[in-house]
């Protein structure tokens, strides 16, 4: 299949890249939210040349269409996100990418569509998104609705915390202490059935950035999800923020693909394992969760 | 079929949590937004200029002031200006605050349908103005306002569901919940409306039974 096209160039952070890859000032800013200008991590993707994938409908359309419609996230610094210039930045924009590129599409033709987590199954399975790149969590029972390619990283529930935190190791040092998540979430539905902390000292809003800004604020003391999603809000301001690093559960990111499409999910696999070889996945991360200060390896891809 | 009865027995703690927060709010929301709003109007039918100059200014800053606005304020601002205040009961001020204006409007709509000759013959007896007012005015018009006023009461009711966004757990989260355990979005949907009006359905019978009993004859 192709010749390993992924052209790799060692670019300095903030170098002006592809218009696909969002390239733009290596500026983190310190704020919380939207305003702050997105960076990438400088990797350069070239489309490869001479792909077949036979027997997809997923990329017949992605050819006739000279395109391909990816959904993902839109509020996660690092990750999924969107600045105030409406360029797109972030791990899972840049294995988005990465995936396009290896499928033969330019990145600059990738259609985004920010697709909530709740509607992922119903895009995936009416056929609104050709692929998925979004903290999605491969489980028993998305597998009823949906595919999935990877595990690209895994994630686990961990703590954010103020830099100067010392009373938190863990999460057993959360009694007592004012924790934070998104309302609803598993995460947070997990600190409360193990009891974690009082349920007086749980505070939930809809988004994490409203829990970093409270955390920031010092009216709550730890902000729990998935590392990956902490890592992005550390990586915006390292002076401030770390993530503690004693994950205690294990999510495995996953992209969400067509659930009949084997012949695409094996080519979304494809363009995983060549990025763990040729080392595009570690560069990726370095060049944007790992500016938290953390380090990851990728993961094994699962096939099914 | 089962799956449909399954979404609200299998995820009962939820459900129940969020209805219960969601009765208190309404309650407490209720009797607030009464009490300030009676007090609002008053004041704005009060002979003194600067109370009536006061009630108007609440009341038009805050009928142009989105409710999400006021929670916004009270969570993220307040702390700023050192006012601390816990989420559950900002969410009562909120409420309040908000509902408050829009019952003084209605109520003063009442008051205005009282005939003037009432109040004069009020007066023409000795009453002082809070006399002619509690005695005389205010019952005659709360009757007449019991329709829009409980339409009032059944609005904050539903706006209740925007403290979810502000860490108070009431029935406006049971959707993030359930859809984060996987559950049928259509059924949690349709168990959440069932929810709002089995609140409704009591608030519209009373509305029936007030309007019976203090039918004002004219």
């Amino acid at each position: 299949m192709g010749a390993l096209a992924i052209v790799m160039a060692l670019g300095a952070c903030g170098k002006k890249e592809d218009p696909g890859a969002a390239g733009s000032a290596g500026s983190t800013s310190a704020a919380v939210g939207t305003g702050d200008k997105c960076a990438s991590s400088g990797v350069k993707l070239t489309p490869a040349t001479d792909v077949k994938i036979e027997g997809s409908k997923t990329y017949d359309k992605i050819k006739g269409a000279g395109k391909v419609v990816v959904g993902v996230k839109a509020d996660q610094p690092n990750l999924g996100y969107k600045d105030a210039d409406g360029k797109r930045c972030g791990f899972d924009i840049e294995i988005a990418q990465l995936v396009a590129a290896r499928i033969g599409i330019d990145p600059s033709k990738i259609e985004y569509k920010e697709i909530p987590s709740t509607n992922r199954e119903t895009a995936i399975k009416g056929g609104e998104i050709d692929y998925y790149v979004g903290t999605y969590s491969i489980t028993d029972k998305r597998k009823n609705d949906v595919g999935f390619a990877g595990p690209y990283f895994i994630a686990g529930q961990d703590l954010l915390v103020r830099k100067d935190e010392s009373g938190i190791a863990g999460k057993d040092g959360l009694q007592g202490k004012k924790v934070c998540s998104a309302t609803g979430s598993t995460p947070l539905q997990r600190v409360r059935e193990q009891k974690l902390t009082d349920d007086g000292n749980i505070s939930e809003f809809k988004t994490y950035s409203e829990c970093v800004s409270q955390l920031l604020d010092k009216k709550v003391d730890a902000v729990t999800t998935d590392d990956a999603i902490l890592k992005g809000y550390a990586a915006q301001s390292p002076s401030k923020l770390k993530v503690i690093g004693q994950p205690f559960s294990q999510e495995k990111y996953g992209i969400g693909v067509a659930k009949d499409d084997t012949a695409f999910r094996n080519a979304v696999n494809d363009a995983l394992e060549a990025a763990a070889k040729d080392g595009t996945w570690k560069k990726i991360y370095d060049g944007t969760l790992g500016l938290s200060g953390s380090s990851a390896t990728q993961p094994p891809v699962e096939r099914y | 079929m089962l799956e449909f009865f399954r979404t609200l027995t299998n995820n009962w703690d939820i459900f129940s949590r969020g209805f219960f927060t969601t009765l208190k709010l309404f309650v407490i929301g209720a009797v607030g937004s009464l009490t300030v709003g009676t007090i609002l109007a008053t004041m704005r039918v009060s002979p003194v200029p600067v109370l009536r100059g006061l009630g108007a200014a609440y009341v038009n800053i805050i009928r142009n002031t989105p409710l999400t606005l006021v929670f916004a304020f009270l969570v993220f601002a307040a702390p700023k200006l050192g006012i601390e205040i816990a989420f559950e009961p900002a969410a009562y001020t909120a409420l309040t605050i908000y509902t408050a204006a829009f019952i003084c409007e209605t109520l003063r709509s009442g008051i205005n349908t009282v005939p003037v000759g009432q109040g004069e013959a009020a007066r023409a007896l000795g009453m002082t103005f809070g006399q002619v007012l509690y005695l005389i005015v205010l019952p005659q018009a709360f009757r007449t306002v019991v329709p829009p006023l409980i339409s009032m009461l059944n609005a904050m009711l539903k706006n209740t569901t925007v403290a979810a966004g502000f860490s108070v757990v009431e029935a406006g989260a049971i959707q993030a919940y359930l859809s984060e355990r996987g559950e049928n979005q259509v059924y949690t949907l349709f168990w959440i409306t069932f929810g709002f009006l089995t609140f409704v359905v009591p608030l519209i019978l009373l509305q029936r039974f007030l309007e019976r009993r203090w039918a004002v004859v004219r």
